[in-house]
């Protein structure tokens, strides 16, 4: 089906690009974490995701790309009920992760949110101690046994790469670390819980390059236990990070693929003038 | 010692073509070897063809590619890319020439040989050690060694030319040996051209490590 996506910014060129609603070759993809068919969101009058569907690969790095606006930030929070806490959304079509639909009655939200973690753009320490921070999550699952916070704290810390730079002052404040050791203690409490899948938006764009060389590489690692999905407004870096990357724009999905192929030689007019900076 | 990721893949990427070129060299010493040893099976089996090498060809370009759109190399490691991806093309081209030779081989074998031949085995050897050493001075990041390969250029023409002096006089004097003449000229042909692309790897060496681009005699090629 063909529709009309939008307008370029600077040239008011109409652009007709067949956008299908596709999944992104079935074939292709093994183990489907997150299975969306047909979403539509609309903020109030604003309708800003149009009919989305695509699966998210299991243990492997899907980057969602596209300009300020396009709606990858909006789809990410679907994953773990965020949207929950903006009025006036409306949501349709189902999102499942790991067969559990999120969006059904029945299911419990505190529970999507354990399996579904999340890192932000600006990392937001609790005001308590390393420990604490790692903790917090099993702590208010229950659980309290020395033992088990101990052991589960000193696994998500080497997990997020940050055992070492702190191991020795696990009681000092989680707010007198660096900004990149923040956002990797950030990561640690969100491993912590065992999630399935963590969920990261933007999360370098308020670091320097250095502590987001750190946060790339272990996002190369995690992968090997979770399935991440990063929604990125840099290309590059999705470029270096992501296994699969989708491109959106103006509320839909022009184009998902694997990133090797979305980068060197993408299927659609629109990525490729998006991805070599003709404009957006 | 971080971007661990793209460290190995570009590790990787240093073997593939470090493996492509001891193939290549092995064809070349083995066509060689077929025209002095007069072993005709040899022969044949490189002239079969080469699709290990121009498999590897494709997988390295693609490896060149991939890295240059994901992991956006700069400095020395651009230039490594870049050097790959033409060192790629150097070493198929190398390649077809050991194919070329061995070609030419099976055409001289039938009949007896032509002597002496004392110049194309001494042009094999300089060739041979050329591409060696071009080699060698991309894994150990050796301008000095690629700029003694880019001198012995010199002697590997003269030796080309010689032949062709020498063979001249025979088939003026013998309009018999007319057809072994012609096919030893171009086997001294091919070698010269693999000598050509092993100054061609060297170049490429010399910009990998120093940044200076000294084809084409752009920069003194000879250090003082």
């Amino acid at each position: 089906m063909s529709q009309e996506v939008g307008t370029v910014p600077d040239t008011g060129l109409r652009i007709k690009t067949e956008v299908k609603a596709r999944e992104a070759g079935a074939a292709e993809i093994r183990d489907a974490d997150i299975v969306i068919k047909h979403v539509n969101l609309s903020y109030g009058e604003n309708h800003v995701l149009h009919d989305i569907t695509m699966d998210i690969e299991d243990r492997r790095v899907s980057a969602l790309i596209g300009p300020s606006g396009c709606g990858k930030s909006t789809l990410l929070r679907c994953f773990n009920r965020m949207n929950d806490l903006i009025d006036d959304v409306r949501i349709s079509g189902t999102i499942k992760v790991k067969g559990l639909d999120v969006n059904a009655a029945a299911t419990d939200v505190i529970e999507v949110r354990r399996r579904v973690g999340m890192v932000f753009q600006k990392s937001n320490p609790f005001p308590k101690s390393i420990y604490e921070n790692v903790v917090y999550g099993l702590r208010i699952a229950g659980i309290n046994d020395k033992a088990t916070l101990d052991e589960a704290c000193e696994r998500s810390l080497k997990g997020a790469a940050l055992w070492d730079e702190v191991k020795d002052r696990l009681n000092e404040s989680g707010l007198g670390l660096s900004g990149g050791q923040m956002q990797r203690l950030c990561i640690a409490r969100a491993i912590a819980v065992e999630p399935e899948i963590v969920l990261m938006d933007e999360p370098c764009s308020s670091l320097d390059p250095i502590a987001t060389v750190k946060i790339e590489e272990l996002i190369y690692d995690l992968k090997a236990k979770y399935t991440i999905v990063i929604v990125t407004h840099n290309l590059q870096q999705a470029a270096r990070v992501s296994d699969r990357t989708a491109f959106f724009w103006l509320g839909r999905l022009v184009e998902y693929g694997p990133t090797a192929d979305m980068f060197t030689k993408p299927r659609e007019k629109l990525t490729e003038d998006y991805i070599t900076g003709r404009f957006g | 010692m971080e971007r661990h990721h793209f460290e190995d893949e570009l590790q990787v990427l240093k073997q593939r073509l470090l493996g492509m070129g001891a193939l290549v060299e092995d064809r070349v010493h083995q066509a060689v070897t077929a025209l002095i040893e007069r072993r005709l099976g040899l022969a044949e089996q490189i002239a079969g063809g080469d699709q290990e090498v121009n498999e590897l060809q494709i997988e390295i370009d693609d490896r060149c590619l991939k890295l240059l759109a994901l992991q956006q190399p700069m400095a020395t490691d651009l230039r490594l890319i870049t050097a790959a991806m033409k060192i790629n093309a150097d070493l198929e081209r190398i390649g077809d020439q050991a194919v070329n030779i061995a070609q030419n081989v099976i055409k001289i074998l039938p009949q007896p040989p032509l002597r002496p031949t004392i110049d194309i085995p001494r042009m094999a050897q300089i060739t041979q050690s050329m591409t060696r050493d071009s080699l060698d001075a991309f894994v150990k990041k050796d301008a000095v060694l690629a700029r003694k390969v880019l001198k012995r250029d010199d002697e590997v023409d003269q030796l080309k030319d010689q032949v062709f002096r020498v063979l001249l006089t025979y088939m003026m004097a013998d309009p018999g040996t007319i057809e072994r003449a012609l096919s030893l000229i171009l086997i001294s042909r091919n070698l010269e051209r693999i000598a050509d692309h092993a100054t061609n790897i060297a170049e490429d060496v010399i910009f990998l490590v120093e940044a200076k681009d000294v084809r084409h005699h752009h920069e003194e090629r000879v250090t003082p």
